[in-house]
């Protein structure tokens, strides 16, 4: 394979404090050389001028559909969706029909991805069998065949004591648990916050408190056991809070916060629209502002997607009926630079952190850096184009995104993956 | 947009979805329209209207949630009018083979009604469907989100009894929070300047109803919120949309909750009372107070049937000579993107 000449961009690489003017060269999959001028003749040059290359972004929290429900997402399709959003790596989430809690779908998992062209895939499995909060399910053999964290993610692990068994064996195994926050009593039929909105709109609502509680118990037992313990998709400013004092007390909790629960508001579900239905729901103005701080001060470690396909036939129901969640990957980026960086709320070293060097430690993954002989995991993104994105025109096989005609300054331009440019604009 | 009939007086909108979403112009236009259609008033009881003013047109009812009050009095509005009238009761038929709610309205679209009358016990059903058809959706009571026919036919009935609205007192005591009857009547009464009081066991009082209109107040007991009260409603206890016990029985609820003759002597002298029915007789309301004559039941019953005249006259108005049927219009039916 020829080499790879990256010429001329703004490479922002938080691990190594680096923010300036670059040439970048990719050889045998690997980052081979970094400096201010570099000559290869016989590379393939891209040019990046007036671009940003960062480390391959890596997606902690994305679902794709097969095995079960190939008709939402595939493994294929997904990896390409991922790839056109600028991510090098999404991890999959275990609920899939079957749910991964075994070694035999996560076998079928890395087969699957090993054929698919676009972003890399690690499997997460499930804490429990058929995700169901009561047995466990084979970590120690999952782990071994190449998870990289486990969660019952669409479900809390909600029996504490299975709960702590879990934490136990995750602590001595050195593996990620990812925890869907969600106390199902408190949150029982809910379809949308519990607040003025849901009252007006004659919808049960999920109260905040139903997050927050299992955060705090979470929390607590982090410190019990030692094991290290990550809150999916955190959308309340009082779970912030709560992940806020345990980092203070030097707890191995880490938090991510997703583009829809940043940017928008319960309000949102005013016409009764499914595609802004997912769960957690969209919460209050003050959350969405509780977040944002988080996202600056570093309370939140990372910006996931929740990228969660659902075919147009059943979304395109009435709002109670339709299924929760919404597709993500294409417009993360977008979204970011929309909401947090034009208007200045972080850096640009701190967004690619939350996109890149954060996940790739929580998860423990190669990546999140671009040093030489790292692997070539690149994505580069425009800080000014000009694009409108169109659900139906994307690489994700379902359009279920609450930011489908929405307008960005700024996106993907391209992504390589172990030196492949596998998606370019 | 087929172009209309200018010179007949017509609503903002297409569809009837909601009270919240209505001007007072609208409201205003409504309840005159339905003035005409009355056939009991505090002053005068007339003879029940036969008219040919809407003969041709088809009224298509499509009840997902079971109804008898309001389907019957949508029909007799319709043949009133001389409308025809398709009566499907849905939830026994196509939903139950598994078809979308999008699919069997979209059948029903293709039979070319003038007029769709939805109910459905999920909220926001009939907004969904008005994305997807042009034909005029009204919405006979989504989910607990809003019943707008039943807050016009009690504003009619407000207003002959009262004279007007603004500045009336209103206690609307019970099951709020399940309440489309309440959400509808809160948002009319408030745009015409009423004080609406509520109050009902705690947990189906949510505080965050006070955010909803102005003027609004949420009390902790029924005794407060009956205090000079000029109308008092009463909602029934929607036991079929509780998803949890909420009060320990229904004589407990009684002891605390109907409206007694006691009660009812905390209000004005001449306040009256309504209920949007089917009542409870002992549970919500003493039979005494129903029976009594400060009770305009019956009153809100026949006006139901006027107000639904006018807003089929309004929404699907006499086509002024012979008018083609509407072509598709290239929305309906198509996805939103």
């Amino acid at each position: 394979m020829k080499p790879l000449l990256i010429k001329n961009g703004r490479v922002v690489d938080p691990a190594s404090g680096l923010d300036d003017r670059r040439d970048l060269l990719v050889e045998d999959g690997q980052i081979a050389a970094l400096d201010k001028k570099i000559e290869k003749p016989e590379a393939e040059v891209f040019d990046a001028t007036d671009l940003v290359i960062a480390p391959g972004f890596i997606d902690l929290h994305t679902h794709l559909r097969e095995p079960g429900n190939e008709g939402a997402e595939t493994i294929a399709s997904g990896a390409r969706a991922a790839a056109a959003g600028g991510f090098t790596a999404v991890c999959a989430m275990p609920n899939t029909q079957p749910v991964n809690d075994s070694v035999l779908v996560t076998h079928y998992i890395l087969g699957r991805a090993a054929l698919a062209q676009g972003a890399r895939v690690h499997p997460i499995g499930a804490v429990t069998k058929n995700s169901q909060g009561e047995e466990l399910a084979e970590l120690e053999s999952m782990r071994a065949a190449g998870i990289v964290a486990v969660s019952d993610d669409g479900q809390p692990v909600w029996n504490s004591r299975v709960l702590r068994r879990a934490l136990e064996y995750c602590a001595a195994l050195g593996l990620l648990l990812i925890d869907h926050c969600e106390d199902r009593q408190l949150a029982a039929g809910g379809v949308m916050h519990e607040g003025p909105w849901s009252v007006r709109l004659g919808l049960h609502g999920i109260p905040a408190l139903a997050e927050e509680l299992p955060v705090a118990r979470n929390v607590r037992l982090a410190a019990l056991t030692g094991a290290r313990v990550h809150i999916a998709h955190l959308s309340i400013g009082s779970g912030l809070e709560v992940v806020r004092r345990a980092k203070e007390q030097g707890l191995a909790v880490t938090c991510e916060v997703t583009p829809h629960h940043f940017t928008l508001t319960d309000e949102a579900c005013r016409d009764y629209d499914p595609r802004f239905k997912m769960n957690p729901p969209l919460r209050s103005p003050d959350d969405v502002a509780a977040l944002i701080a988080g996202l600056a001060d570093g309370t939140v470690d990372a910006i996931a997607t929740d990228h969660a396909p659902h075919s147009d036939t059943k979304k395109q129901t009435d709002f109670e009926s339709a299924p929760f969640g919404v597709v993500g990957l294409e417009t993360a980026l977008a979204v970011a630079l929309e909401k947090l960086y034009h208007p200045g709320k972080i850096s640009l070293p701190r967004l690619v952190e939350l996109l890149s060097a954060n996940p790739a430690r929580i998860v423990g993954v190669p990546g999140g850096k671009l040093s030489v002989g790292a692997p070539a995991d690149i994505t580069i993104f425009s800080l000014e184009k000009k694009w409108t994105y169109r659900a139906a025109e994307g690489w994700s096989k379902s359009h279920n995104s609450p930011f489908d005609g929405w307008s960005f300054r700024g996106g993907p331009v391209a992504t390589i993956v172990g030196g492949n440019i596998v998606f370019r604009s | 947009m087929p172009a209309r009939n200018t010179a007949l007086p017509r609503l903002a909108g297409r569809h009837l979805l909601g009270i919240e979403p209505l001007a007072p112009e609208d409201i205003e236009l409504i309840l005159a329209t339905a003035q005409k259609y009355q056939t009991r008033t505090p002053r005068a009881v007339r003879p029940v209207p036969r008219l040919d003013l809407l003969r041709g047109k088809t009224l298509v009812l499509a009840f997902f949630e079971a109804s008898t009050r309001t389907r019957v009095s949508f029909e007799m509005a319709a043949q009133r009018l001389g409308m025809d009238v398709v009566n499907l009761a849905l939830e026994a038929s196509s939903v139950q083979k598994g078809e979308s709610l999008l699919d069997t309205v979209k059948t029903l679209v293709a039979m070319r009604p003038d007029a769709l009358v939805i109910r459905h016990r999920s909220s926001g059903v009939p907004h969904f469907l008005a994305r997807h058809t042009d034909v005029p959706i009204l919405n006979a009571g989504d989910g607990t989100h809003e019943h707008p026919t039943q807050a016009l036919l009690d504003a009619l009935t407000m207003r002959d009894h009262k004279g007007g609205l603004k500045g009336l007192r209103v206690a609307i005591l019970g099951d709020i929070l399940h309440s489309r009857v309440a959400r509808s009547n809160i948002h009319l009464l408030s745009k015409f300047g009423a004080r609406i009081a509520l109050a009902g066991p705690p947990p189906l009082v949510p505080k965050d109803f006070e955010r909803l209109a102005p003027s609004v107040t949420v009390h902790a007991g029924l005794e407060d919120a009956l205090r000079e009260a000029d109308v008092v409603m009463i909602l029934r206890v929607q036991l079929e949309r509780l998803r949890e016990p909420l009060f320990a029985s229904p004589a407990e609820y009684a002891r605390h909750y109907c409206l007694t003759p006691a009660r009812l002597a905390l209000a004005k002298p001449d306040a009256i009372v309504m209920h949007p029915g089917p009542f409870l007789r002992g549970i919500d309301i003493a039979g005494e107070v129903a029976d009594s004559e400060r009770s305009v039941i019956p009153d809100q019953v026949e006006n139901g049937v006027a107000v639904r005249m006018a807003l089929l006259e309004l929404l699907a108005p006499p086509t002024a000579g012979l008018a083609p049927p509407a072509p598709e219009s290239g929305k309906a039916g198509k996805k939103k993107k």
